[in-house]
């Protein structure tokens, strides 16, 4: 990894001061995913091109804790977070939700599924991007249970 | 325009074979994988592999949205469908059409025409290719009076039905009404589409089938015969190029034939048009028409020297036939068996599980197409091919005894397979004098259950 926390300060910085809300930049394999409007830069790694196909774990420490339960994709298709583009996303890192919570929609040639949570907790970790191509079984995030809802 | 990166959406040995030859093309590959082939053999030799859905094919192979979604989500600008799942169907190849993705066959107007196997008689009638007496049929007077014509016994094929699938013999007249009204409810059932016809059966009759090529404007060209009459059930167990025992004027009837016919449907892209063929009578007719790249296809390469995948992808990227009309033809003959996870000792029943160990066999002029390594699953959704060996030689005889060769180095452990089947038939008399005729192989298993029960 050529980034280090410092140059993603920075990046961040650039985002802030800019016009932009959302900010996509992939460098050396690495996916970086900035939202102005969120309360965190989601970061996360790749699936590497040609050996496996299984979501890496997330960079974000709060991943790899056992406890998370992940939502993963129920079919393939295009990650949206919202219901519509430029309007808020369903959820955001640190929100709680309930089991029906709609947490994205997928949409498989223009017909548009909606994910729901399916389990009660907090919003820990988004990992699927807004706008990308997400395969079956893929985390698109992880909800921590422990929290009171 | 030139093919950049291509979805393969298929599985096992076809998805390898694909991937194959797009290596050497310098093409890269996205395989669309279900969630139990995530680690197979594919998935480790493409450029990149995306989970279509869970294993079962309903919810995954069989979903054209979610292949079409697969393949423009990760910027391929060509599908290859393989053989079997999607790829004789017109709907998935004209969705591929509506998003401006190539699909690597036939257009689905074509795939439409063959895979109606009523309209697909219309076309062999219209471009003089024989047929076997029959017709479509809409009720059950009109039934007997065709009946009676053909004479008994008779086939029920569905006309959306094809490759053995949705077949009924009919043996006697009070049987036909019936076989008719099962047929139809079974074939409304299984591909939608309740129209049924009757065939003359042919017992006594070889399957030959004429692999052809077409660019797509209404030139076509042929790379000679396959004989697939050793068959199980109507499914193909073994394979040869040149069909035995041919005279030169009826394989060039054949040819002819099967050319007139995918120059009237302008056809695009790797065909083969099947035929049965009575050699006593120097007699011939249309069966169907596979609007696909099919398992057998070895066979042709090795003769040919032609790459049909590699022919496949050039058409596709509207080359026409150049690549293939360079190809000189070299002598000899070729075979293939097709080892399967099966069972013979209940029945062939599909015999998934894990390939504890696996020997493939090599040697001169052998070649294997398999997906199956030592430690590989074999998932009980799909089917049941495990690899395919195929031998050449100058002639028969030494394709012959290099298969026998191969099948015999071949082990495999964990599954049961067919592999002491082939032995038995490549060593049986009347198999290497060749040109057996369709009934060939259940003859040969009642002997083999005589035999076993006078030894057990």
């Amino acid at each position: 990894m050529s980034l280090t926390a410092r140059d993603i300060a920075e990046i961040t910085r650039l985002l802030e001061d800019s016009s932009f809300d959302e900010l996509d930049l992939e460098i050396d394999g690495l996916k970086i995913h900035l939202r102005r409007s969120g309360a965190a830069a989601a970061v996360s790694a790749p699936v590497p091109a040609t050996t496996s196909t299984r979501p890496v774990p997330s960079m974000v420490k709060a991943a790899e804790d056992p406890a998370l339960v992940a939502v993963r994709a129920p079919l393939l298709g295009t990650f949206y977070r919202a219901p519509k583009p430029g309007a808020p996303p369903f959820v955001e890192v640190g929100v709680k939700v309930e089991p029906e919570t709609i947490i994205g929609i997928i949409e498989v040639m223009k017909l548009m599924n909606t994910v729901r949570a399916g389990t009660r907790g907090k919003v820990s970790d988004i990992r699927a991007l807004d706008g990308s191509l997400v395969e079956y079984g893929e985390t698109l995030l992880s909800i921590d249970p422990r929290e009171p809802a | 325009m030139s093919i950049r990166r291509i979805l393969i959406a298929n599985r096992g040995e076809i998805a390898v074979r694909i991937a194959r030859t797009c290596r050497e093309l310098g093409i890269e590959t996205v395989l669309a994988a279900s969630e139990a082939d995530r680690d197979s053999l594919p998935a480790r030799l493409v450029t990149r592999v995306v989970c279509i859905g869970p294993a079962h094919p309903s919810a995954s192979y069989l979903l054209p949205e979610a292949l079409v979604q697969a393949a423009l989500g990760t910027a391929c600008d060509a599908v290859h469908p393989g053989y079997g799942f999607l790829s004789e169907r017109a709907e998935f190849a004209r969705l591929c059409e509506q998003h401006s993705l190539i699909f690597i066959g036939p257009t689905s107007e074509q795939l439409a025409a063959a895979g109606d196997k009523l309209a697909a008689r219309a076309v062999a009638q219209q471009a003089g290719v024989p047929l076997a007496a029959g017709g479509e049929v809409h009720s059950h007077e009109l039934a007997r009076e065709l009946a009676e014509r053909i004479g008994f016994p008779l086939l029920v094929k569905a006309a959306g039905g094809g490759g053995g699938r949705g077949m009924k013999l009919v043996e006697r007249v009070q049987d036909l009404e019936a076989a008719l009204d099962l047929a139809a409810a079974e074939a409304g059932a299984a591909f939608g589409d309740a129209r049924v016809y009757l065939e003359r059966f042919a017992s006594h009759a070889r399957h030959v089938e004429v692999q052809v090529l077409g660019d797509g404007a209404g030139n076509v060209v042929h790379l000679g015969e396959r004989d697939c009459s050793v068959q199980r059930r109507y499914q193909k167990i073994i394979e040869e190029t040149p069909a035995p025992g041919l005279s030169v004027e009826l394989r060039e009837r054949l040819h002819d034939a099967a050319l007139r016919f995918a120059a009237r449907l302008k056809y695009r892209g790797a065909g083969t048009v099947e035929f049965l063929v009575d050699v006593t009578r120097s007699d011939y007719f249309f069966l169907e028409m596979n609007a696909r790249i099919q398992v057998e296809h070895p066979v042709t390469e090795a003769v040919s020297g032609v790459d049909i995948v590699a022919a496949q992808i050039a058409i596709a990227e509207g080359q026409g036939l150049r690549q293939v009309r360079a190809e000189s033809w070299p002598e000899g003959c070729a075979i293939e068996c097709r080892i399967n996870a099966e069972d013979p000792a209940h029945d062939f029943a599909p015999s998934p599980g894990l390939v504890r160990a696996v020997r493939w066999p090599q040697g001169e002029g052998v070649r294997v197409d398999t997906h199956v390594e030592t430690g590989t699953t074999v998932p009980p959704f799909y089917d049941s091919l495990l690899g395919k060996i195929i031998a050449h030689g100058r002639d028969r005889a030494q394709a012959l005894a290099r298969l026998r060769a191969a099948v015999a180095m071949t082990r495999i452990d964990g599954v049961a397979s067919n592999l002491a089947l082939h032995s038995d038939v490549l060593a049986d008399a009347e198999f290497s004098r060749g040109g057996v005729d369709t009934s060939y192989l259940a003859r040969l298993l009642e002997r083999r259950v005589r035999a076993a029960v006078r030894h057990g």
